[in-house]
């Protein structure tokens, strides 16, 4: 499936996000990925990409830039426009002993494989008792970008969020996209890798430590990207940017926000949310995808389940709004959640501190 | 005409003779250019370089034909065209259809001439033994299913030769991806009566760990991956294995089986065309069998059957009579040595008749004739018509026969008295193998559900070990 994105520009870097020193090492989403590809393929001949233009072409978003030279079109497999092929295909090389690392060009096309990875790959290791492991890695570009309406801008991060057998990983700065890539390349369960096209040109500060070729992320556990007492705000990807913007302007007013990046969807490190609310007893989601049914009801249905007592205010939830994306740039803005809702939602929560009913 | 006959890409090919065929492969390879360069070749091993090729000779005096007659082609990327001025439409289907490859007739003699790869004694005994087995267990776990002690069972009726004929010219080594109707293969790898009792009665001793309905069975041990419920989505998945096998320079294949039906999938197109452009070492064998659940053939496809579309990907493909178990083995022993001489796909089309219901959800009674069913579980039987043969050999009696159906039929009744009384598959089964390693959520989930149980007994199947 080849949908409008195939003849758009690269977006240049989004300066908003840019909020770090720029005195250590920067590194772009992009480099973090294809660095993290180019290196666990020279370490694990297993490993090998397909999908629609990785190889000639670089990547739709160049994030395979260089590997077909480096590793030869054995393993950079330029595919047919066939998504339930190549990810069948995918899914049946990693029953049977290599690492496929399949890129859908936006996790929108993922639909058109949907029975491989949800019938196949998730579940085909429980159904053969441990038999036939899955090691494969579906990755691309999900969510919202900019302008490319609803058929290129569905958050999937619920949907697989829901499925036993996948894990599911949604990065946000460099040292994620290099930690959590690299671990997903190395897991012997199928990862679903949602990244974010206009964070691939984001450039952000990276320690030694993360350029290491040994680097890696642990899968299921959040990152708590800045530290606060008031209210604890949940995000993941692109919206993670969006919280430390939030708050920033939040700690000027004198609220003290405590911001997870969640990194991994699936599993979703209960522990650190519960942890983190338990300390600021208030709680504001945010999600680019639709609030039915979203990562958002999930944080809040696992804060009530194991913190109800801990809540001083109602969990405030921020989503996208609950309608396809309209392609219209004045409705677009719209649909996406913005900083400023983050910072009216983290102000309710913290002026709301006597529960409703007891107010009434 | 009894000739072993595939079709090429781009023309017919007759193979006369095996072993005939065999001696002229090196006068082939000197005669005919290369093939273009394999992407892949520097990690092959030498001997798939050296590869043997089953090749026609003739595309390229036609193309030069062309030129001659034409005076002018297109230089087309993928290759040169010839132009015409005469305006012509490729027709729907040929006159005459695809012939099929058969070695024995109705009433098991041999056809002669044939090229037939020859079968021996003991493997003629074996083959047969072992559709009798398959055939038995058919008839007595469907039974089973209808006495309600399992919930679901789907006989091979009818495709006893395409089940056994096809797994006997296969090395252990091959891969199988399996459809649902294709035990037999698993028979033939040694999978026990008892394990496939297991197997249906979900229990403990399941390889499966009891998570599949009946007849979902797998087994890495024999390299026969887990039925999948879904048609057609082995398909580009054994597309997947063999480029595994490639990668690895492995002298193996990948068999993958698919009835008519799944041919109308999208996932048999994308494999077809992947297996071709990826020149993966696959054999998809089709069980036309006339019916997917109640949709005849006709309605499920215009063109001649399925065997025409492997020319249109580029893919070699022979049409094979699936009731004779000759001409399976025959066509399957030389589609795996082209698929791993040569590193290509094959496709085989075993015309065959599916003679019980789809399943036991099904009653096939309700939309085709019995008249129909009885001919061909008697006059086209294809057990009957190998019997027949390897009697008339002298390799087998009617005591022999007698003896091996009373034989496994006691071997049944035991497996299933096993099965059914073995435990079934403990509470912590329902967690393991979500994933590889028993996840934080899952173990706690685990505890959560013991202490409820603990705490309210009697809400809760006895017959879940604790």
């Amino acid at each position: 499936m080849l949908g409008v994105i195939r003849n758009k520009t690269i977006r240049p870097s989004f300066s908003a996000f840019r909020f770090f020193s720029s005195s250590a090492k920067q590194m772009t989403v992009r480099d973090a990925l294809n660095s993290a590809l180019d290196e666990e393929m020279s370490a694990d001949s297993k490993v090998f990409l397909m999908g629609e233009e990785v190889g000639e072409y670089q990547g739709a978003y160049k994030i395979t830039k260089g590997l077909l030279e480096k590793y030869g079109p054995e393993r950079v497999l330029d595919t047919p426009i066939t998504e339930a092929g190549f990810t069948g295909i995918g899914v049946g090389a990693a029953y049977y002993g290599l690492k496929p690392v399949v890129e859908f060009m936006t996790f929108n096309f993922s639909m058109q494989a949907i029975d491989h990875i949800i019938n196949s790959a998730a579940k085909s290791n429980y159904m053969s008792a441990g038999q036939i492991s899955v090691p494969i890695v579906f990755r691309g570009p999900n969510g919202a970008a900019a302008g490319v309406g609803a058929q290129h801008s569905h958050c999937y991060a619920s949907w697989y969020g829901s499925c036993p057998g996948l894990k599911v990983l949604a990065p946000y700065s460099a040292e994620d996209a290099r930690g959590l890539l690299k671990a997903a390349i190395r897991d012997p369960d199928p990862v679903v890798f949602l990244e974010n096209e206009l964070l691939y040109g984001e450039s952000f500060p990276v320690s030694a430590e993360v350029l290491d070729s040994s680097f890696c992320l642990p899968i299921g556990k959040a990152k708590i990207e800045r530290e606060g007492k008031d209210v604890t705000i949940t995000a993941f990807s692109k919206m993670v940017g969006f919280a430390l913007k939030a708050a920033e302007i939040l700690e000027k007013e004198g609220i003290s926000a405590e911001v997870i990046n969640l990194r991994s969807i699936r599993p979703l490190d209960r522990p650190t949310i519960n942890a983190s609310v338990r300390k600021t007893n208030r709680l504001v989601t945010v999600e680019e995808g639709f609030p039915q049914h979203g990562v958002g009801a999930e944080i809040c249905t696992s804060v009530i389940e194991e913190s109800f007592g801990y809540l001083d205010a109602p969990v405030e939830r921020i989503a996208g709004a609950d309608v396809p994306m309209p392609y219209a740039a004045n409705l677009e803005r719209l649909a996406v959640p913005h900083v400023e809702d983050i910072v009216r939602a983290a102000k309710r929560a913290c002026h709301r501190s006597v529960p409703l009913a007891a107010a009434a | 005409m009894a000739t072993l006959l595939f079709r090429n890409s781009r023309a017919f090919l007759l193979l006369h003779n095996h072993q005939h065929l065999q001696n002229k492969l090196p006068f082939l390879l000197g005669i005919r250019s290369p093939s273009p360069p394999c992407s892949n070749s520097h990690f092959l091993p030498s001997f798939l370089l050296s590869s043997l090729r089953y090749e026609s000779t003739k595309a390229q005096p036609q193309l030069e034909d062309l030129q001659h007659h034409h005076h002018q082609v297109i230089d087309f990327p993928g290759g040169k065209v010839g132009f015409t001025s005469e305006m012509r439409f490729i027709s729907d289907t040929s006159h005459i259809r695809v012939p099929c490859y058969r070695v024995l007739d109705d009433d098991g003699e041999l056809v002669k001439p044939t090229n037939q790869v020859q079968v021996s004694k003991e493997l003629a005994v074996r083959m047969h033994s072992e559709m009798v087995t398959l055939q038995t267990m058919d008839s007595i776990f469907y039974e089973l299913q209808r006495q309600g002690r399992i919930s679901f069972y789907l006989t091979t009726s009818g495709e006893e030769a395409v089940n056994i004929a096809s797994a006997a010219a296969l090395s252990s080594h091959d891969v199988i991806l399996p459809q649902y109707r294709e035990p037999g293969v698993l028979l033939w790898r040694g999978f026990t009566l008892q394990q496939f009792a297991h197997q249906c009665f979900g229990n403990t001793n399941d390889f499966g760990k009891g998570r599949q309905m009946p007849i979902h069975y797998g087994s890495n041990k024999h390299n026969y991956f887990t039925v999948s419920s879904p048609i057609a989505t082995q398909l580009p998945q054994a597309v997947g294995a063999a480029y595994s096998l490639k990668m690895d320079g492995k002298s193996a294949c990948a068999v993958t089986f698919c009835g008519d039906g799944s041919t109308s999938e999208g996932d048999f197109h994308a494999a077809m065309n992947f297996a071709a452009v990826m020149e993966a070492p696959v054999v998809f064998i089709c069980r036309n069998n006339g019916w997917a659940i109640s949709t005849p053939v006709e309605e499920q496809f215009r063109s001649d059957g399925i065997v025409v579309k492997g020319q249109a990907y580029g893919i070699w493909s022979i049409r094979v009579d699936g009731n004779d178990a000759l001409a399976v083995y025959s066509a399957v022993h030389t589609a795996r040595e082209i698929a791993i001489k040569e590193q290509r796909p094959v496709l085989i089309e075993a015309l065959t008749y599916r003679v019980g219901h789809h399943s036991t959800s099904d009653d096939s009674t309700k939309y085709r004739s019995t008249g129909e069913i009885e001919y061909w579980k008697m006059e086209r039987n294809p057990v009957n018509r190998f019997k027949r043969w390897v009697e008339r050999n002298g390799w087998w009696s009617e005591k022999d026969e007698l003896e091996l159906r009373s034989s496994v039929r006691k071997q049944l009744m035991h497996a299933i008295q096993v099965a059914e009384k073995a435990q079934k598959p403990p509470l912590e089964d329902m967690f393991t193998d979500v994933y590889d390693k028993l996840s934080s959520n899952l173990e706690e989930q685990e505890r959560d559900l013991r202490k409820t149980i603990e705490k309210h007994p009697k809400d809760y199947p006895s017959d879940v070990p604790f």
